[in-house]
């Protein structure tokens, strides 16, 4: 009975090269830097590119999330400020063993107050996280009184400073964080929802999908996960201002797109989005050591992105093939 | 010689090759000046395609094109245009926010150094339009029209170059019957003026009505051309799909019906478009909802399924009420297939796999505790493409890549996947081809057969003569008769009911 009789039936084959997405971009810019640096290769090297990487790739797992619905969240970064405040004062309070219950929590309701714009009242997601973008900022400044809420004893300064073995905190979490939503996407039927609300939304009302709430769910995942990231920056820095997080909207964008997740939703995965964060964080990690200004990175930067796209584009015209 | 003489283009041994597929072969024929030539076939017959290098819009692989006798190369579609050949698309190329005049001189604008003469494009719209008879004010923004009108604005679009040749995919796919009639009121008047026009068409009674010629390609060969009285329907379909079809309905049917009123609709309305609609079905049966474009039947179908809101009246469903919501009136055992495939039931990007399991992979045939099973959603889906037929390289295949019979196709295993009592088909065989149609009309006999009631809307009239056990006509939001007799069955008749020649006479109250 080991034979199988019914050989006629289709087969499922994938060109290797829209498997492996962007990795082989990663694999390469990797052993080029290497080659043109050696100190580039070095495990402590490597570390750090991960930790510098770890905060950006908590993000932009959240925004692959909403991008995946065909929305946008503008307000990351915004959320890193407020929520990194938040934690830092409520350290400096008796009840410091709350800071990143309560953090998170900010997180929680930005992100339901997001969803609700988007899914009910029907902003379109690009205002209403603009306005969130703006009025959390604010918001950050004031609850800081415009300095920085510094805490040199913080309880959980651990996140951001210690390791596990050989490998930083932050970086476990972020990897933790991109296994589990890999795993959700790719695995739940909440997950295949998010893919079927952002590939046609309207069919999937038709389907029966309460589609509202789910992307009040993306919206609350990416609060939780921006607020996440401002726990890991005030601990990694022992304080927390207004200004924390500025820009990385931009950055975590950038990771989810390089990663090959579209812009109108319904097409991407977090393992790609890793792989575009750490494509980022390389890239300034390997263009620093060899001393490039910081004007030049920003250009090469740029470019990579568009580049990524024009790749993903060309290897789509080859699978309709 | 002769036919030099009189052609207004001539093809001659064109072939059009695409990477992997021959979409014409070696195709000649003729088009005479200032007639009306249709050409029909099957989805995948190279019809599109042959309308795309008529116009300029693709380049043959091999072959030549003769316009009034002389060699024609196209490169570009302006040079078509300036020939006097316009190709009015199935996706109409209507800018929707701009006016109607600014909309017919897209393009083309009339100015002077770069700066607009706005009076004179309007005046010209004014008399481009005239010609076509369309009372349309050209300063109306286009999103504000109906499809028959933007379709208007783009043959007057066609005229403003003195177009001579008009070619016209599908054009009547998204129309009414009184706006096909306009248009085919508009098409004759070009005629009288020495337009010629040729059209791909999917309702053969309409080709048979308007057509001076037509023309058969299957599978990107020429097969024929009929001419005036030779011109035979039958013929035409056997041409079409290659063997005779002298019956396209010959579905199951039960004969046998319980009396029980196994769904039953009380009172249904929105406050709109659909007043105090009650019917009922029984279990078995294949029921039809006939009426005009705008009547309130699609509307009545998304209350009952609950994608709008129902204002007024109850559903029951083999004794138990359906909920107005959609996932609610799932659980209890309906299907609905909507009208637009496209925008509102196939998830174009995503696979064959997750488009006909997208329905049931919370149910535990697929998920445990909301974790999928994605070997079961692999076997399902596969299990699915063999038994409804659909053809695709594999089951990853995104839907967008199929053709328009096998979305269908997979529109409907979705639907089956959920096991429905109750399933509700909008438009199911629009824009599909010959076959595809004639294997769903086999499938909703299985469907019954099982013991499934089906609900099916048609504009198609053969199509819900040919189907339906009992039909329903609506107009303005009502139901207003009900035959139940296949004598009573005719095109006639239900169109009497539809355009209110008849009054109303349905008596049912629920």
């Amino acid at each position: 009975m080991t034979e199988t009789t019914n050989n006629n039936q289709i087969k499922i084959k994938t060109p290797i090269l829209h498997q492996l997405g962007i990795l082989p971009v990663l694999v390469g810019l990797i052993l080029i830097f290497w080659i043109l640096e050696p100190k580039f290769g070095s495990f402590n090297n490597m570390m750090n590119i991960f930790r510098a990487t770890s905060i950006n790739i908590v993000i932009a797992t959240g925004m692959t999330v909403i991008l995946l619905t065909g929305g946008i969240d503008l307000s990351v970064g915004s959320i890193v400020a407020l929520t990194g405040v938040v934690a830092l004062k409520v350290s400096l309070t008796p009840y410091a063993g709350f800071a990143i219950p309560v953090a998170l929590l900010v997180g929680v309701l930005i992100g339901t107050i997001n969803g609700m714009l988007v899914a009910y009242v029907k902003l379109p997601p690009f205002i209403a996280s603009l306005g969130a973008m703006t009025y959390l900022r604010g918001f950050a400044f004031i609850l800081a009184g415009g300095v920085s809420v510094i805490n040199s004893d913080l309880n959980f300064a651990w996140i951001g400073n210690d390791y596990l073995g050989p490998i930083p905190y932050l970086t476990i979490i972020a990897l933790l964080l991109v296994i589990i939503f890999s795993f959700v996407l790719k695995k739940t039927v909440f997950g295949m929802r998010i893919y079927t609300v952002g590939g046609n939304p309207q069919a999937a009302r038709y389907t029966g999908i309460k589609v509202p709430l789910i992307l009040l769910s993306a919206y609350i995942i990416s609060g939780v996960c921006s607020a996440i990231a401002g726990v890991m920056i005030s601990s990694r820095l022992y304080s927390a201002n207004g200004l924390l997080g500025e820009g990385y909207e931009l950055d975590a964008i950038a990771s989810a797109i390089i990663g090959g997740t579209s812009f109108t939703g319904g097409k991407g995965t977090v393992i790609g989005t890793l792989f575009g964060a750490l494509i980022i964080g390389i890239l300034n990690n390997g263009l620093t050591i060899m001393g490039v200004s910081y004007f030049w990175q920003q250009v090469v930067r740029g470019i990579v992105i568009i580049l990524a796209v024009i790749l993903d584009i060309i290897r789509n015209r080859i699978q309709s093939k | 010689m002769d036919v030099a003489d009189t052609a207004i283009m001539e093809i001659i041994d064109v072939t059009k090759i695409y990477p992997g597929v021959k979409a014409l072969k070696n195709v000649s024929f003729a088009i005479q000046k200032g007639e009306i030539h249709a050409v029909v076939g099957e989805n995948g017959a190279g019809k599109s395609t042959l309308m795309k290098i008529l116009s300029g819009i693709e380049t043959q692989t091999s072959g030549k094109i003769r316009m009034n006798g002389e060699l024609r190369v196209f490169h570009d579609v302006k040079q078509g245009i300036e020939l006097g050949i316009n190709l009015i698309s199935q996706e109409l190329n209507i800018v929707p926010e701009l006016s109607v005049y600014e909309n017919i001189f897209i393009g083309s604008e009339l100015n002077t150094k770069g700066f607009l003469k706005r009076k004179e494009m309007i005046e010209s719209s004014k008399i481009l339009l005239k010609r076509l008879g369309a009372p349309i004010d050209v300063h109306t923004q286009a999103n504000r029209l109906s499809v028959a009108e933007q379709q208007q604005v783009e043959i007057a679009r066609a005229l403003r170059y003195e177009g001579k040749v008009l070619i016209m995919d599908e054009p009547t796919a998204s129309l009414s019957e009184t706006e096909t009639e306009n248009l085919f009121d508009v098409i004759r008047k070009l005629k009288d003026q020495g337009m010629t026009t040729i059209f791909i068409s999917h309702r053969l009674p309409e080709v048979m009505q308007i057509a001076d010629a037509v023309t058969v390609l299957r599978d990107g060969a020429y097969i024929g051309t009929m001419y005036g009285d030779q011109i035979d329907e039958q013929k035409i379909v056997k041409w079409m799909v290659g063997r005779e079809l002298s019956d396209y309905y010959h579905h199951k049917v039960v004969t046998d019906l319980s009396n029980e009123e196994y769904f039953k609709v009380v009172n249904v309305g929105d406050g709109k478009k659909v007043r105090d609609v009650s019917f009922f079905a029984k279990k078995g049966e294949l029921l039809c909802l006939a009426g005009l474009v705008g009547s309130g039947r699609t509307e009545f179908c998304n209350l009952v399924f609950g994608v709008a809101p129902r204002i007024s009246g109850n559903v029951f469903l083999n004794g138990s009420e359906i909920v107005p919501d959609p996932s609610l009136a799932i659980k209890s055992g309906v299907g609905y297939v909507p009208e637009d495939r496209k925008s509102q039931g196939l998830f174009l990007e995503l696979s064959c796999s997750m488009n006909i399991t997208t329905n049931i992979i919370d149910s535990d045939r697929i998920s445990r505790h909301g974790i999928v099973n994605l070997g079961k959603i692999k076997e399902i889906s596969e299990q699915s493409v063999k038994e409804h037929k659909i053809h695709t390289p594999n089951i990853q295949r995104q839907v967008i890549f199929l053709s328009g019979g096998n979305q269908q196709k997979v529109l409907l295993a979705r639907w089956l996947e959920t096991k429905p009592s109750l399933l509700i088909l909008d438009e199911p065989t629009r824009g599909i081809d010959v076959g595809a149609k004639s294997e769903i009309y086999e499938l909703m006999g299985e469907l019954v057969s099982n013991g499934v009631t089906v609900l099916m809307i048609s504009s198609d009239l053969p199509e819900i003569i040919g189907m339906a056990q009992r039909i329903l006509v609506m107009r303005e939001g009502q139901i207003v008769t009900e035959l139940v007799d296949k004598k009573d069955f005719s095109q006639e008749k239900i169109m009497a009911y539809a355009s209110g020649i008849i009054p109303p006479d349905y008596m049912y109250k629920g």
